[in-house]
């Protein structure tokens, strides 16, 4: 396969979860600006811990000062300025889908093409007339059709491969993203942790998952610290944990370098990542400190997305 | 189909442009700096030829493919035709189209122009003309295949009760061409690809639809390299040879190192490569030089000249405004003529004499007289027509067709191509830049 091409379904793959996970995130906020304001500062504080988990809240200050919630919303969704936007995502998924059409199964094509026109006669339609919450569920319906579509329609082969590892780079991180801004950027002072505020933040951080339920049915009992990060970075059973991701790219890039006959150095990177989660119990998560940990896995999958860049993506393999 | 009511005409029409959206066929048009996504207009009344009509055309066709390659394999090694003064020196050596870089290099078989374009009118019922031929990338052969893939779908009723010779295997003829010139220095399968301009370029549904109808990878420049003596893809398993290349780009584009120094587009090395037979291009670097307007009135003694045979197409009787007695003609009777410019091509830049105002023919009048030899000038022919679904009904529009040679091992017609319509009353311009439409092309087994 041409590395462009590789490059391309990876690309895919990456945009379309991202759209998801701004999605998410707009449903979270769209949710807590619906609850009385409880925690003071805290209802400003949401919208700016939205930005600040999608990596775009200095970008939103450029443009539009404060964050005003019908601002944040118009950024999120349809702002191309916005690089992660879900038009943007949306837009840059379709094009990368148009340049590669024919390694793509027609029904591949049909989900990417749909969401595309659609979103189309989405941004024609006045803003007045359409809701957040309607935006949001549209944007994760179309993309778990297009996922939908390459689980149930595509050739097991190497495209199939490099399109998984998109999504699961994107997807760890962009969980990883979503908690350390919640204790990060919200919790800033140790003695929250804990609290019932605390509690609050962490159940609205499942439900910008969509683990909500997920985790009761896993753990069920109080929403605790501990337990919520042993499931988003333990726990393999659930479908979005850093454990899940890791362990699911080093199955796709076993595949790859036995296609391929050639074993690569991502290969091993993400095996050691596994097993260095694999040998994590919470509480050592907690004595290392969780914003140091996450942000050393963050540190880690960028040096593996670029692994995987250089090994098949750049062409530039001898 | 004319018995057919309005609503289900408007239906089916429905259908077929749905059809046409969801599988992506769309040509973005220059100039209009709009919507890349935007349908060619397809007309659902065929056009048809018995097998009788297509045989003779046929080898018209073939005869001319065979007689342009041979004045290419000529003009760039010993040019027997200009010295024996057949063709004036200057309309060859002078022109822009003609590369110096391939000058004594005679490709695989001696083919340059592996897909041959001819552009063809009718004006009766056994006259043809050619308008011009296209030895470089003639592009539309994607809506021969897909037009026939449409009008299969809708009317499966009308392909049972007649014989209609199939075009679909135009894609594996093409490959087939393609791996049958591979360089010398290919010593096993060869590897073919399709080069493509980029995700941009209007014709790339069209680039990206042959490539996976071959089974041939779609490269752009950044995906190949050159070292040592052959041409490399860039994959995921690393570098892959490639033997053979069938681009999609102008010959200025191929390599930095050779025509264009600024451009960005092309492989820097590959022009090497192929002068040392490690790949090779098709068409072939300089194929230009046998479909410039100028050099169009020549060919039939082409065919006269290389083959000892009498053309069996004719040509659009044509005045070459670069000769003093052809310009005074068509300045005097501008009002009557087509002009066209020598190297212009989409319907850009021509004037339809009898379809113009005052004014529109004085301008041309001075764009003529400042650079006379940049212009040719034909009668206005009496086009045949084909019935065509308008708004109003069914209605006499002019169509032309473009029939698709293969030159390589063997030379290949299939029994189609593709017919374009002008889609407003009157008009003689079909280019689909300029708003024609295109139809299915018809040839009946006998």
């Amino acid at each position: 396969m041409l590395s462009r091409t590789a490059d391309n379904l990876y690309w895919i793959a990456r945009y379309m979860e991202r759209a998801e996970t701004m999605a998410r995130l707009l449903q979270v906020g769209e949710r807590i600006s619906l609850l009385p304001n409880s925690g003071g500062e805290g209802f400003r504080n949401e919208w700016d811990s939205l930005l600040h988990a999608s990596g775009t809240a200095e970008g939103f200050a450029r443009k539009y000062g404060d964050p005003v919630q019908r601002n944040i919303e118009s950024y999120f969704f349809f702002d191309h300025d916005n690089p992660s936007s879900i038009a943007s995502c949306i837009e840059r998924a379709r094009e990368n889908a148009r340049i590669v059409r024919t390694a793509l199964t027609v029904q591949m094509w049909d989900a990417l093409n749909t969401a595309f026109q659609e979103l189309r006669q989405l941004e024609r339609t006045p803003r007045s007339e359409i809701d957040i919450t309607r935006l949001a569920e549209w944007t994760t319906a179309k993309a778990a059709m297009v996922k939908g579509t390459i689980e149930t329609t595509h050739l097991r082969n190497d495209g199939w491969d490099f399109l998984n590892l998109g999504y699961l780079i994107e997807r760890a991180d962009n969980t990883a993203r979503l908690m350390d801004v919640k204790y990060y950027v919200l919790l800033p002072q140790i003695e929250y942790v804990g609290s019932g505020f605390d509690n609050y933040q962490w159940a609205t951080l499942l439900r910008a998952l969509s683990v909500h339920r997920a985790f009761y049915w896993a753990y069920g009992g109080e929403v605790t610290a501990k337990k919520i990060a042993d499931f988003l970075i333990l726990n393999p059973r659930c479908p979005r944990s850093l454990i899940t991701c890791a362990g699911g790219i080093v199955g796709h890039l076993d595949r790859l370098a036995e296609d391929y006959n050639r074993p690569t150095q991502a290969q091993a990177h993400a095996r050691r990542m596994t097993e260095g989660l694999a040998a994590h119990t919470p509480d050592m998560i907690f004595d290392e400190g969780l914003h140091e940990f996450l942000t050393r896995f963050v540190g880690d999958t960028a040096q593996l997305a670029g692994m995987v860049h250089e090994t098949y993506l750049s062409g530039d393999m001898r | 189909m004319r018995a057919m009511p309005a609503e289900l005409r408007q239906m089916k029409q429905a259908e077929a442009e749905a059809l046409f959206r969801r599988i992506g066929i769309t040509f973005a048009v220059y100039g209009e700096g709009g919507d890349p996504d935007r349908l060619i207009p397809f007309d659902m009344f065929p056009r048809v030829f018995t097998g009788a009509e297509w045989a003779r055309l046929e080898r018209g066709i073939k005869q001319r493919a065979r007689a342009l390659n041979a004045f290419l394999v000529d003009v760039y090694g010993r040019g027997e035709i200009v010295r024996a003064g057949r063709i004036p020196a200057r309309l060859v050596y002078l022109n822009e189209a003609y590369e110096k870089a391939v000058v004594g290099f005679v490709p695989p078989r001696g083919v340059y122009s592996h897909i041959v374009g001819i552009d063809l009118v009718r004006t009766g019922p056994d006259q043809f003309y050619v308008l011009e031929d296209n030895c470089r990338t003639p592009s539309g052969v994607s809506y021969m295949l897909e037009n026939r893939e449409i009008m299969m779908r809708m009317f499966p009723a009308i392909f049972r009760e007649n014989r209609i010779q199939p075009v679909e295997r135009y894609p594996e003829l093409l490959r087939r061409t393609l791996a049958s010139v591979a360089p010398a220095k290919c010593d096993s399968a060869p590897t073919v690809a399709i080069l493509t301009p980029g995700h941009y370029n209007s014709a790339y549904y069209e680039h990206s639809f042959l490539a996976d109808l071959m089974g041939v990878e779609l490269v752009e420049g950044q995906d190949l390299f050159v070292e040592g003596e052959f041409c490399y893809m860039r994959t995921t398993e690393g570098p892959k040879k490639l033997d053979v290349i069938y681009r999609r780009i102008d010959d200025a584009f191929l390599d930095p190192l050779c025509f264009r120094p600024d451009s960005a587009l092309g492989v820097p090395g590959l022009m090497d490569v192929y002068r040392s037979g490690g790949i090779t291009i098709a068409s072939a670097p300089g194929a230009g030089v046998a479909d410039d307007k100028a050099i169009y009135t020549y060919v039939p003694e082409m065919v006269r000249f290389y083959l000892g045979e009498e053309p069996i197409l004719e040509n659009v009787p044509t005045w070459q405004c670069a000769k003093d007695d052809d310009l005074k003609y068509v300045l005097e009777n501008l009002g009557e003529l087509v002009v066209k410019e020598v190297h212009g091509s989409g319907g850009y830049g021509m004037l339809v004499g009898p379809k113009s105002t005052k004014d529109q023919i004085e301008a041309f009048r001075a764009k003529i007289e400042e650079d006379p030899s940049n212009y040719i000038a034909q009668p206005t022919l009496a086009l045949s027509t084909c019935p065509t679904f308008v708004e109003q009904g069914i209605a006499p529009r002019h169509v032309d067709l473009r029939p698709y040679c293969l030159v390589g091992e063997r030379i290949e017609l299939v029994p189609g191509g593709l017919t374009r319509v002008a889609l407003k009353e009157g008009s003689l311009v079909v280019n689909s830049s300029q708003g024609g439409g295109v139809k299915d092309t018809w040839v009946l087994a006998e």
